[in-house]
């Protein structure tokens, strides 16, 4: 939130433009709009849709700021279009470009393919040895709430590649996994009910991996829902090199709950409903 | 889905000067990787400079006669500031890598409050020892503690 004080006014809106069918780069274009209080982004952007330019390109979902569809570069920084309002930033002039670090597909379109397929490489899901007690579960899983606290920041990531267009390493090396795969591939490794962490240090800790970042911050500064990617970054860190020398304490993920002995079943509670998958 | 021509839009090395808007943390990052290849040329110079004394005193000579102008001076000076941010930022990063200033994990609430935060009173601390280092350097340098 800023001091600017919000009056309705006109806004200089230099969007970078690119469609693949026509141009051979990117380039700038001008629209002047009409803006009032309260106004997003993203409303600006369907307002320009609507009445002056109904072939500008942009990608959105849930306009709420929990789908990361509409991450963009905004006033030169990397945010949800749906998350800001547009007098919070300027009263002037706004710059919106395509995520870099990431190919553009028309427009204001990033291609997220090389987002969504480092974050399959490093297992995003809970890896156990007893396979048939995953599939048919007879129990829950205990954890503590306190275990979960060491874990529950980095679950909020959207996926929508801010971090990943801000990361100046990057910028530098396309095969660095990057402040939205090594975050989750902690998140994962720290759940007390994972045993996965052997297999996800192949990748985290290779020549692409967590030691490639040098702490720039941009992804914690950017990152619209408080996940703090270079936090989980540093401490997946620790988690190596205390892993290298052997100075990792193991803790075999627990087994399922047994039922409560002693307990009988309160009549007017309706049984589960059967698996779904 | 048919396969159009996407645009690269990769930042290369202006994803690492680029911006204007970014934290200090980033500008940090930026001087430590320059100051790192500073560093590097000056191993280089050094090696091939101290290397020529095998080839006899005559070369050894010429050499020194030509590291030891003015501006080779001005250059020994910088090579001990990138040493000195180098070394010290060094330590901070180290520090922060072993998860030592980054604090734990805790739910996002609303203004956030990143680990940049809470390393921000050990880079103050840092850039505090670079300076004094500097100014202690500088005064060695330009002959002032004679």
């Amino acid at each position: 939130m800023t001091d600017i004080e919000q009056k309705e006014t006109d806004i200089a809106f230099y969007i970078r433009r690119y469609v693949p069918e026509k141009d051979a780069k990117p380039f700038w274009q001008e629209f002047t709009l009409h803006v009032e209080p309260g106004m997003t982004v993203l409303d600006g952007l369907h307002r320009i849709k609507q009445t002056q330019d109904p072939s500008l390109c942009i990608r959105y979902s849930c306009r709420m700021g929990v789908c990361g569809s509409c991450g963009m570069l905004i006033n030169g920084t990397p945010t949800l279009a749906c998350n800001t309002q547009i007098l919070h930033l300027t009263k002037s002039r706004l710059t919106l470009a395509s995520l870099p670090n990431f190919e553009i597909i028309k427009d204001l379109v990033p291609d997220l393919t090389s987002l969504f397929s480092k974050h399959r490489d490093i297992r995003p899901y809970i890896l156990r040895e007893d396979k048939e007690e995953m599939l048919n579960p007879s129990g829950e899983l205990y954890q503590h709430p306190d275990e979960l606290l060491n874990y529950l920041q980095f679950t909020y990531c959207i996926k929508c590649g801010c971090c990943m267009a801000a990361c100046p390493t990057l910028a530098t090396d396309p095969e660095y996994l990057g402040p939205q795969a090594i975050p989750q591939g902690y998140r994962f490794s720290t759940d007390t009910r994972d045993g996965g962490f052997a297999l996800r240090k192949e990748i985290v800790g290779s020549a692409h991996g967590a030691f490639r970042c040098h702490y720039a911050g941009e992804c914690s500064n950017v990152c619209p829902k408080g996940v703090d990617p270079a936090r989980a970054i540093q401490l997946m860190k620790r988690q190596l090199v205390l892993e290298y020398f052997h100075l990792k304490k193991w803790q075999k993920p627990g087994g399922p709950l047994g039922k409560p002995e002693h307990a009988e079943r309160k009549p007017e509670v309706p049984d589960a409903p059967p698996f779904t998958v | 889905m048919t396969d159009s021509k996407k645009y690269p839009n990769r930042l290369g090395l202006t994803g690492w000067l680029g911006g204007g808007r970014w934290g200090v943390e980033r500008y940090l990052y930026t001087l430590h990787r320059l100051s790192g290849l500073g560093l590097l040329a000056y191993f280089l110079l050094h090696i091939l400079v101290t290397s020529s004394r095998a080839f006899g005193m005559e070369a050894w000579e010429r050499w020194m006669g030509i590291v030891g102008g003015p501006v080779f001076r001005v250059g020994e000076f910088l090579v001990y500031l990138a040493f000195a941010y180098h070394a010290i930022n060094g330590l901070r990063l180290v520090l922060i890598e072993l998860g030592f200033a980054v604090g734990k994990a805790e739910e996002p609430v609303y203004p956030y409050r990143s680990s940049v935060n809470v390393q921000r009173p050990l880079m103050v601390v840092a850039m505090i020892v670079v300076v004094v280092l500097v100014v202690a350097g500088g005064y060695q340098f330009l002959g002032l503690s004679h």
